[in-house]
């Protein structure tokens, strides 16, 4: 639906075909371009702003490739660019010493969480692992049990002591989850929360009794990749209210061309490491930033 | 927009306000050229009432004498059926219950009907919301054929003389054509039994400029009849439903506000313009 990247350049290019180097004017011109793409792509505002800023400044200063034309000189640097951001320091999930090592997701309702529990639930279980789910969930109706059923569907054991729906309290049964994993031999726990929006200051404080209650290794931020520009507020408000170590992109498996990967990387420091594309358990990867730039640049 | 005059950044802090509110690159750009040409022709000078006719322009746009009302009046022979669609995660299942409470509090008989059969617990938590609100859910065995829930439901409100059967369906994203043509299924199933009165599609308002795409799908499939808005308690604006009702010709009718039973309101365009315009 959206003309790519490509085709919105190779316009602008048309006339500079067999230059060989990038004036100001052409830079200026596929700048409008690139930032034009990258709203389109939902990539929020002040990350766009600043990496056209960025943007500018390295194709000004870039040698003459003789090799290269203009637009494929902007392509390189721009694809180079996301890359960096999106890669970065890229890692695999850090492991507790003593076991077990707690994995905590958190974010916006319907982002992805319970489903992502048994996606990680059965890929550790793959990778020789005994995790355990907790339902930390207390509060969306039959939330316990979607996460009981998930767990079944992975062949993972789910600690659910309370039914939820609105009774029990998850920081309570959070903290018992560790006990019971010490006990029965787990050695991942992963602990499924309410979905809460950032400007919850009542539940963004649950968030961080939980986090207090269970130290875990990682907190993951799951991110809904049809996102727009609230992205950036909502980063930053499970940043500042309970924190994270890493993002996992879910719903990869549309057609939103994500760019709350590079929004959220960008402005909280934090890796994408996971993605997540599609319903199903093994609907689920580690995070290449490669196929992400061209993703968001659409082509 | 605290300036005395119009200058270069007042234009580019409109249109920031409006990009960061998901209105989108095109009808941004619209906007802000309608905009610069009424305020030449109209000779205006201060921001402020620079942004008084942006708030005019964007109300039009939004639409303020649409009808958007619920269709949920039973005819002489059938029950109003009310279908609820969307992609994954949006807020279904809540607006299905919310709805429900809605139609309870003006007397109506309201049956709900579980037809997604997919995720995990998703009929559970129906029937939680049905209890809650205090009618009845049809439900089929878990991993059924969510037509044949979704016209008994129907049948059963034809039975019964209900007022209104409400049918919540599975997520599922615009671009799996197969889970797509399901729901074209579902709908002609229902319709076997009584005319669909209303499609709600369901649009989360944190979604950015996906939803366009995602509404137009939806809209080819079943007819979407009207938007809600969902989750607009949060810091998102929801401004891609501009250029989803602009393209679909559709209204929003109802904006979600919470997870709550009671957390379900009428569309209010002039409250929705002032709220994308606010910092
Ligand atoms: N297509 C697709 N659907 C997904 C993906 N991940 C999750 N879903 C669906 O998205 C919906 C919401 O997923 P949940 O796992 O319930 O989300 P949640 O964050 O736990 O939601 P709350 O607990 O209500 O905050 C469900 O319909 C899932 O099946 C994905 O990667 N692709
Ligand atoms: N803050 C807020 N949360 C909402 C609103 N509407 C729904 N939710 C929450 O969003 C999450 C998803 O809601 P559901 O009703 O399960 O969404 P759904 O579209 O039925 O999801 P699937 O069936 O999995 O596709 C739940 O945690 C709801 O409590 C709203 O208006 N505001
Ligand atoms: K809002
Ligand atoms: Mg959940
Ligand atoms: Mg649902």
């Amino acid at each position: 639906m959206f003309a790519t990247l490509q085709d919105r350049l190779e316009a602008t290019f048309k006339r500079l075909r067999g230059k060989g180097r990038l004036t100001d004017d052409d830079i200026d011109t596929s700048a409008r371009e690139i930032r034009i793409a990258l709203l389109e792509a939902d990539v929020a505002l002040p990350v766009v702003r600043a990496f056209i800023a960025q943007l500018k400044e390295r194709a000004r200063g870039s040698a003459v490739h003789q090799a290269l034309n203009p637009a494929e000189q902007v392509i390189k640097i721009v694809n180079e660019e996301l890359i960096e951001i999106l890669g970065g320091d890229t890692r695999r999930l850090r492991f507790a010493k003593n076991p077990p090592t707690v994995i905590m997701l958190a974010g916006l309702q319907g982002a992805g969480k319970t489903t992502l529990a048994g996606k990680l639930g059965l890929w550790l279980k793959g990778q020789g692992h005994q995790p355990l789910l907790v339902a930390a969930d207390l509060q969306r109706p039959n939330a316990v049990e979607q996460l009981q059923v998930v767990g079944q569907r992975a062949g993972v054991a789910v600690f659910a002591p309370e039914p939820g729906s609105g009774v029990g309290d998850p920081v309570d049964v959070a903290r018992r989850s560790i006990e019971h994993a010490r006990s029965k031999l787990y050695d991942v726990v992963i602990v499924d929360t309410a979905g809460r929006l950032g400007i919850d200051a009542e539940m963004m404080q649950q968030a961080a009794d939980i986090r207090d209650a269970v130290s875990p290794d990682e907190i993951l931020f799951v991110v809904d990749a049809m996102i727009g520009q609230d992205a950036v507020t909502t980063a930053e408000s499970f940043r500042d209210g309970v924190g994270f170590d890493g993002v996992v992109l879910s719903k990869l498996d549309g057609d939103a061309r994500g760019g709350a990967a590079l929004s959220v990387r960008h402005v909280t420091g934090r890796p994408v490491m996971f993605a997540s594309n599609g319903e199903k358990l093994d609907e689920f990867d580690v995070f290449h930033p490669d196929r992400m730039a061209s993703r968001i640049l659409g082509m | 927009l605290s300036r005395d005059r119009i200058d270069e950044d007042t234009w580019e802090e409109i249109e920031d306000s409006l990009l960061s509110a998901d209105v989108g690159v095109g009808p941004t750009q619209e906007l802000v050229e309608r905009l610069r040409t009424r305020v030449r022709v109209e000779g205006v000078a201060s921001p402020d009432q620079a942004r008084e006719i942006l708030r005019s322009e964007l109300l039009h746009l939004v639409g303020t004498d649409l009808d958007r009302s619920v269709h949920a009046d039973r005819t002489a022979t059938n029950p109003a059926v009310v279908l609820v669609v969307g992609v994954n995660g949006t807020g279904k299942t809540t607006t299905c219950g919310k709805l429900a409470r809605v139609l309870v509090a003006e007397d109506k008989d309201v049956i709900l009907g579980a037809a997604d059969t997919f995720r995990a617990a998703a009929v559970a938590q129906l029937a939680t919301w049905g209890e809650r609100v205090g009618v009845p859910t049809v439900r089929g065995p878990e991993g059924g054929d969510p037509a044949s829930v979704a016209f008994d439901a129907v049948k059963a409100g034809v039975e019964q003389e209900s007022d209104v059967v409400i049918v919540d369906t599975a997520g599922r994203l615009h671009t799996k054509t197969g889970l797509m043509d399901e729901l074209g299924k579902v709908k002609r199933v229902i319709e076997k039994q009584a005319p669909v009165s209303e499609v709600l599609l369901v649009i989360d308002a944190t979604t950015g400029q996906n939803g366009l795409t995602q509404a137009r799908v939806f809209a080819e499939v079943v007819d979407v009849t009207g938007i809600v808005l969902t989750k607009l308690d949060s810091t998102a604006k929801g401004g891609i439903i501009i250029a989803v009702q602009r393209e679909l010709g559709v209204p929003v009718k109802l904006v979600g506000l919470g997870e709550g039973a009671d957390d379900l309101a009428p569309f209010a365009p002039e409250e929705f313009v002032d709220a994308l315009l606010a910092d």
